[in-house]
Formats: structure tokens, sequence, C-alpha cells
């Protein structure tokens, strides 16, 4: 946790000046009563004022923003819905805010070419929604997607709970049209399915803000399934739950919905959705199948058998979509939940070979004891994403700190089993430190050459998701090249 | 196969040093494709063996001499397959060349380019480091996603070591519809009409009248989709597939006129009839565009201001002047970024110089 810095008056003053000179009076923020609801996002243990928030209306806003900014060497944090929860949206004391909030139109949704194009302050949901009269959506389903805007979207390589079929944000935004901090708008991808020239779109999407600022961004709509229904399976351990998952990607079947759930999750979500969870079990299965009626019936047929065969203790199949909704209610409300049983919760978002699982499990148990903190997990288990929940009160003295302390260790532990320390949320503030453990002095290297390459000034969204060399250093976390994890520098008290 | 990897750090920093081009090369079944060669050849051939596969991970890590055959022989026998269906283009092609060419098959408008699948690489970068980006799981946003973009980057970043690919399970069943008589307009509206409605398409192709269907997936789709669409089922369908993938179909090999050049035409699916007066094939539910036309400045010009009307981009794929320019020329601030990108991992500028641009 960084401590707040204090904003210079003066240079509020100039840079809110510099800016109405070129803004409507409404589209600039100067007045910590107005700036402080964006002091931060969904990581909102770190908070800082921002200098400025700018709200521009257009394309033409932007690039006049970028150009004051240039010229006056001031940083950029762009923002979305402030949903995120790495905290890549995190304002700077010397740094202006652009929000997408007011651009928020969807420009055209085109039924026959199955495409959208949208401003990027549009919500992940209001895109499915303005498609749903055509039988399309828009596949990447991000639990906060009732919030959450596709800009967001675009920065994270936002996932949700069917990218195991579906894909991520990457795969399925075909253009975006960026300015960059030169003051150029360029646009990466396209209508067609390819664009000439080195993939710039692949390294755009995830990119937290550092490369560009979003004005549009044409997303790929698809059919909607006819139908869709959910296995609720029970094991008796989490490995048999973990091996089951195996099994079911083994018989060659890749299933819509594929999530898991240990019993802290279950018993945790249980009082608050009543979705109907066997409360003994070890761990829960989500298993959905889409499609037609005669597709859905044909899969649900040989998942059963499948998860069967693999030691399922019990199986419920839904069998109407009321049912399917309430058995994932409490999977989608996991969070909200945490939320209710523990003043505070730390959301994790490792990746991990999806064998390792039980292992992983196993190791986490043992770290409640030695944090002396309890942890939830709910695991995306088709790509091996889990969001172990720590739970702690961050009034009692030292919880945050162990917590955080807690969460490094989880992200070390997916490190050395082949995994990565962020599978959808992002870098951010957040797990910046991580990094150092994930990548060794080069890598970081090629990644400063990357923002370089589109962001020459350093302006955009600077410090986040990438460690400077220094930074890594003096945490004494460096990764030796080609050696073993120096795991008794992690626990950082 | 670790001194195989020093071999290729020493040559790269020799080659850095005396600013000596290095024209890097898996199975060379792809020379002809990109502006121009030029260096000494680094052979990646030796540098061979699948790394890691784990079925039930859906993912492969090969190194990148390993040849595209051996992956897939490995991935059949498990039930799986790279879903981006590449072309071989001759009996060497290597998993390296496959990705660094970025070419995609007939599955490509369905499951996915070659870039929708990679999740992580080793790249031997301009300084002779080799560098770890992305992993072997599929969902992974620590740090800028290097790896894609190394798909259809021709090697001009760096030397492609080792790829982590996701793979697919292969569909149970597959069947191809024939359709006679289609006239180019009518099939692109009914390939995107198509592409709407929730139909197990995993490939189409339209020529001279004639439009082919693939349908992939649970055996209740394909055959509602074959009662639902009609037409004829083709017998030896995957024959026909492979002819298209890898250009033995009679349209590549230009029988009428040997001397064309084949022209890859890169458009949004909805364009209509794109009219220049040679024959077309079209693939991908209309996205790409087969055009057999001469490789002159001229014709070039014409080509190009056409498909850039349309939304699209036009690549002169095999055969013509190169000098008319292989690819379509950028826009200057994204031509600026590719620069200081090379620049980046390739500082002496080896690297297949001027594969690209």
């Amino acid at each position: 946790m960084i401590p707040a810095i204090p904003v210079d008056p003066e240079r509020r003053r100039a840079v809110a000046a510099a800016l109405r000179a070129v803004l409507p009076a409404r589209a600039v923020l100067a007045d910590p009563e107005d700036t402080r609801p964006y002091e931060c996002d969904g990581l909102a243990a770190y908070r800082q004022l921002p200098m400025v928030v700018t709200l521009p209306d257009d394309e033409a806003q932007v690039l006049a923003i970028l150009k004051v900014c240039r010229e006056l060497d001031v940083p950029i944090v762009p923002r979305g819905a402030g949903t995120g929860l790495s905290g890549g949206a995190q304002p700077l004391a010397d740094g202006v805010v652009i929000s997408t909030a007011r651009l928020n139109r969807i420009l055209r949704v085109e039924p026959y070419a199955r495409t959208a194009v949208v401003q990027p302050g549009v919500r992940n949901l209001a895109i499915s929604e303005a498609a749903a009269p055509f039988n399309l959506y828009y596949a990447p389903d991000p639990s906060s997607q009732i919030a959450c805007t596709i800009g967001g979207n675009v920065a994270e390589n936002s996932g949700g709970v069917h990218c195991l079929k579906y894909g991520l944000t990457v795969h399925n935004v075909l253009r975006v049209r960026v300015c960059t901090i030169e003051g150029d708008v360029i646009e990466l991808g396209g209508e067609s399915l390819d664009a000439p020239g080195l993939d710039l779109l692949a390294v755009f999407i995830g990119s937290e803000g550092m490369l560009g600022i979003v004005t549009e961004v044409t997303v790929k709509l698809v059919p909607k399934p006819a139908q869709a229904q959910v296995i609720m399976a029970s094991f008796d351990d989490v490995a048999t739950g973990g091996n089951a998952v195996a099994s079911v990607i083994a018989a060659g079947i890749i299933p819509a919905g594929l999530e898991m759930m240990d019993r802290t999750s279950s018993r945790m979500v249980e009082p608050f959705v009543k979705a109907g969870y066997d409360l003994d079990a070890a761990a829960i299965l989500l298993c959905e199948a889409d499609g037609t009626a005669l597709e859905v019936a044909e899969e649900i047929a040989r998942m059963t058998e499948v998860l069967r065969e693999a030691g399922a203790s019990a199986i419920t199949v839904s069998q109407s979509e009321a049912e399917r909704l309430r058995f994932w209610s409490g999977r989608k409300n996991a969070f909200p939940a945490a939320g209710r049983i523990s003043p505070d919760y730390y959301c994790m978002d490792g990746t991990i070979p999806r064998k390792q699982l039980a292992h992983v499990l196993a190791r986490i148990e043992e770290m409640e004891t030695t944090f002396g903190l309890r942890c939830a997990n709910v695991f995306h288990a088709g790509d091996g994403n889990m969001h172990p929940l720590i739970l702690f009160d961050a009034n009692q003295p030292g919880e945050l700190e162990r917590a955080e302390a807690f969460g490094a260790a989880i992200l070390a532990l997916c490190v050395e089993v082949g995994g990565t320390i962020t599978g959808e949320h992002g870098v951010g503030v957040e797990k910046i430190d991580s990094m150092c453990v994930q990548f060794r002095a080069q890598e970081l290297d090629a990644f400063f050459a990357v923002k370089r390459a589109f962001d020459p000034r350093m302006l955009l969204n600077p410090n986040k998701a990438i460690p400077t060399l220094n930074r890594c250093a003096e945490l004494g976390s460096m990764r030796v090249s080609g050696g073993v994890l120096p795991f008794a520098h992690l626990p950082r008290f | 196969m670790q001194n195989i990897v020093e071999q290729f750090q020493e040559a790269v920093r020799a080659a850095a040093r005396d600013k000596r081009p290095l024209r890097i090369r898996g199975g060379g079944t792809r020379d002809w494709y990109g502006q121009r060669l030029e260096g000494d050849i680094l052979a990646t051939r030796d540098y061979t063996g699948i790394v890691d596969y784990e079925p039930t991970e859906l993912v492969i890590t090969a190194r990148c001499g390993t040849p595209l055959a051996e992956i897939e022989a490995a991935l059949a026998e498990r039930g799986q397959m790279l879903a981006f269906e590449p072309p071989y283009f001759g009996a060497g092609a290597t998993i390296g060349g496959a990705i660094a060419s970025g070419l995609s098959g007939p599955r490509r408008a369905n499951s996915g380019a070659v870039r929708d699948f990679v999740l992580g690489c080793k790249l031997l970068d301009g300084k002779g480091d080799v560098l770890t980006f992305g992993g072997q799981v599929m969902k992974n946003v620590a740090g800028y996603d290097v790896s894609r973009l190394q798909a259809g980057a021709l090697g001009t970043l760096g030397l492609l070591l080792e790829v982590s690919v996701k793979v697919l399970p292969r569909a149970p069943r597959e069947a191809t519809l024939v359709f006679e008589g289609v006239a180019e307009v009518d099939a692109i509206r009914r390939l995107n009409e198509w592409a709407g409605q929730p139909l197990p398409v995993s490939a189409s192709c339209w020529h001279g009248g004639m439009l082919a269907l693939r349908l992939s997936g649970a055996n209740a789709a394909v055959d509602a989709a074959i009662r639902a669409l009609g037409g004829d089922v083709m017998p030896d369908c995957a024959r026909f597939w492979e002819s298209l993938r890898e250009q033995r179909h009679a349209f590549f090999e230009g029988k009428h006129d040997p001397d064309a050049a084949v022209w890859r035409l890169s458009v949004p699916s909805t364009v209509g009839a794109i009219v220049l007066g040679s024959p077309q094939l079209i693939e991908w539910g209309g996205a790409q565009r087969w055009l057999r036309a001469p490789g002159d400045a001229q014709t070039a010009e014409r080509i190009r201001a056409t498909v850039r009307a349309c939304g699209g981009h036009a690549t002169l794929f095999r055969g013509g002047d190169k000098s008319v320019g292989v690819f379509q020329p950028l826009a200057r601030p994204v031509a600026a970024i590719h620069e200081r990108l090379k620049a980046g991992f390739d500082p002496a500028g080896i690297f297949n110089p001027g594969r690209m641009y």
C-alpha cells in the first residue's frame, strides 16, 4: 500500500486552465470535491486524489487533452467504469485522468456483418443488449459486465466464465481506433480478419492503458445459442474434482462454462443466494453445455457419464432456465458473498496449469495457517484461472499487510508451478512487484521497448504494470537467469 | 539442444557486431513469401522436438524446427488438432515457420487465426538474449502480449525458439455440402447469413459457381445442419480442403494463365463481388478472396485502391513483380511504431531485414 501524495495546487491550476482553454467547462474537474470519486478503482485499498479529471465528449477533445498533456509534460491515466481490480486506473497526484464516461455511444450494430462499433465507454452488457434483437451477443462476460466498459475490457483483455469456448477480449475485438500520445489517430486491426504488418492489435489488447487512448472499438458478435444446460457435480475431495475436469477435456468436450468452488466458497455463498449447493462436498463443479437442443442433450449425456466415471459423488442437471441461473448465481456472487461474511477481502487472479490444482490448493491451505487468514477458492477450472479470496479485516492492525503478503505468496506459487500472476485482472499497481518474480531484466527491457514504441514520452499510465529494474532490485526478488525462485525474499511484511 | 541455442546466440551476437543480416529458415517451404530474402541462413531445423504436450491442458509446446507433420500426428493420436489449420506448402514445414508466417487455413473464419492460439514463446532477440513471454496457460495478462505479436512477424523481431500453442479437440463429425450454380453475390450473401446463425460451419469456399461448406461438430449438430441447408454431401472432402489449404486446387495451379500472380485480398466478409476482371476464389465466409491477376505496378495500384475502398488490404501472395510492394503500405504513424518495435527487439537490424517491409 502506497501513501497518497498531495496534489500541488499551483500545478493543478495551470494544467486545469490549459485544459479549460480547449475543452467545454463541464469536461474538466479540478476541485477535490469533484475529483474525489476518481481516487480509486476496484482496488479500493489504494487511494490517490488525481490532479485533474477530464470527461471528453469526442475524439477531437481527446486529442486536445493529449496535446495539452504533451506540451505540459503531464502523465495521463485513462479510466472506464473503474471496476478494475488491480489499480490500473489509479490516478496520479501529478496526472490527468481521461474518463470515457461520455464516450458512451453504440455507433452501429451490423447484424449482417455480425459486428458492433462502439465508443470505449459503452458497458460490456449494453453491447449484448443492443445485439439481442438480432439473436447475437458479445461473448466475453466478465462478472462485472453490468458495469464495466469495453474500453476497460480492451485494456485488461478481460475474460469471463465462458472464455474456454468463446475466447477472451483479444479473440473478440476486430479493430480499435486509437489516439496516440503524439496526437495521431491510428487504427489497429480492421473489419477484415487481419491487417497488414505486425499484429499490433494483439499487443494493444491487455496493455492496461499504457499504449494509447481508445476512441472506438469494433467487436465481433456471435449467434446466441438456442439453449444451455448446466451440470452441478459434487466431489469428496478437490483432487478428484480437478481430475474430473481433465477427464472432460480428454473426452474431447469443450464445455461452454467450467467452474469449480471449494467448500469454503460454497458455504460462504449458500446463505446469500440459496443456490442449492451441496455443502458437504469438498468441491463443486459447474459444467455447462450450449447449442441447439439436440447438441445440448448429446453433450450433457456425455459429460454426465464422464463426471460419474471420474468419481462425482452427486450429479444434478438443471431442468429449467431458472434452475440453470440459480446454479450459476452462487458462483457469480462469490465476491459479494465474501464481502458479506468478511469486512474486507482480497481477490487474487493467478493462472496455473490445471493439473497443479490439487497441489496449489493444498499449499494455499497451509498458507492460511502461515498468515493467519482464511481463503475461499473459486476457480475457472476450464482455463486454470483461480480467484482465491483472502478474507481479512483492514481495521485490525497488520491484517492488510498480511493479506497482501499472502496474496504475493500465492502468486509466487502460481509462477513456480508454471503459471502466471494474473489471468484476467491485470497487473496495474497491485501486482507490479510480482512481475519481478515472473520476468527477468531482459524481458522487462523488452516490455519497455514495446512501451516506447507506442509512447516514446512515457506519459500514458506510467509506473503501472511493468516494474523498472530499479524497483525489482530494491525488492531483492529478481529472478536469477535460469535459476529457481528466491522464495526466501517473498513474504514481505 | 542447449548447445544449439548457444550456437544461435553466438551467430546472432556475431551478426549484430558485424551488422550482417541473418535469414531465419526452418523448412524453407515459404521462401517465396514476403518482400525479399537477405542475409546468411540461420537454419532452425535441428532445433527440434516436442517439449511438452498435455492433452488435458489443451496445450502443446515445441521447438521451432519441429516438423509441423510431427506435431499434427502427435495431436491426431489424442484426437486433437491445430485449429488454425496451418498450410505446409511443402514437406519440410516447421512449427516455427507456421507461426512466424502467420498464415491460417480454411478454418480461420470459424476457429481463429494463428495469433489466436499462441500462448507463449521463447524468443532469441537481436542482442542474443533468450526471452520468455506468455506461458502454457490460456489466460495470462502479465506484461504485453509479445507472444501473439510473433505470429505473422516473419521473424523480423527475433528467432522464435520455442512456442506454446493452444490445441482443440477434433469434432466427432465432419461433412461438406456442395451447392452448384451459385452466383458470386449469392454465395457471399448466403455465407454471411449462415454465419449469423448457430450452425457448425468450419470452412467455406466459392469458385466458378460452386459453393462448398464444411460442417464440423457434434453428430446431432452436423446432421441437423445438413437437413436444414440442403445441398449435396461431397465425398472425400478432406482432400478438397487440403487442396485449398496447400493451394494445389486448380485455381492456384493457374492452368489458364500460368503467368498471373496470386493476390490475397483480405476484406470485410460482407463486401459484395469485387470486380477486378480476373478469376477469384472466395474463402473464410467471404473475408479472404484470392485473385489471379498480373503482378505489375499498374495492376497493383488498381487492386490496392479497390480493396482499400472496401475496407481491406491486398497482398501480392505469390509470383508477380515484388517491386510493387508485397504488403499493403502502412499509415505513417503505424509504420513509425513498427520501426521502433524493430529497433527495440533487434537494434542492429539483423533479423530478416526487408522480409516484411
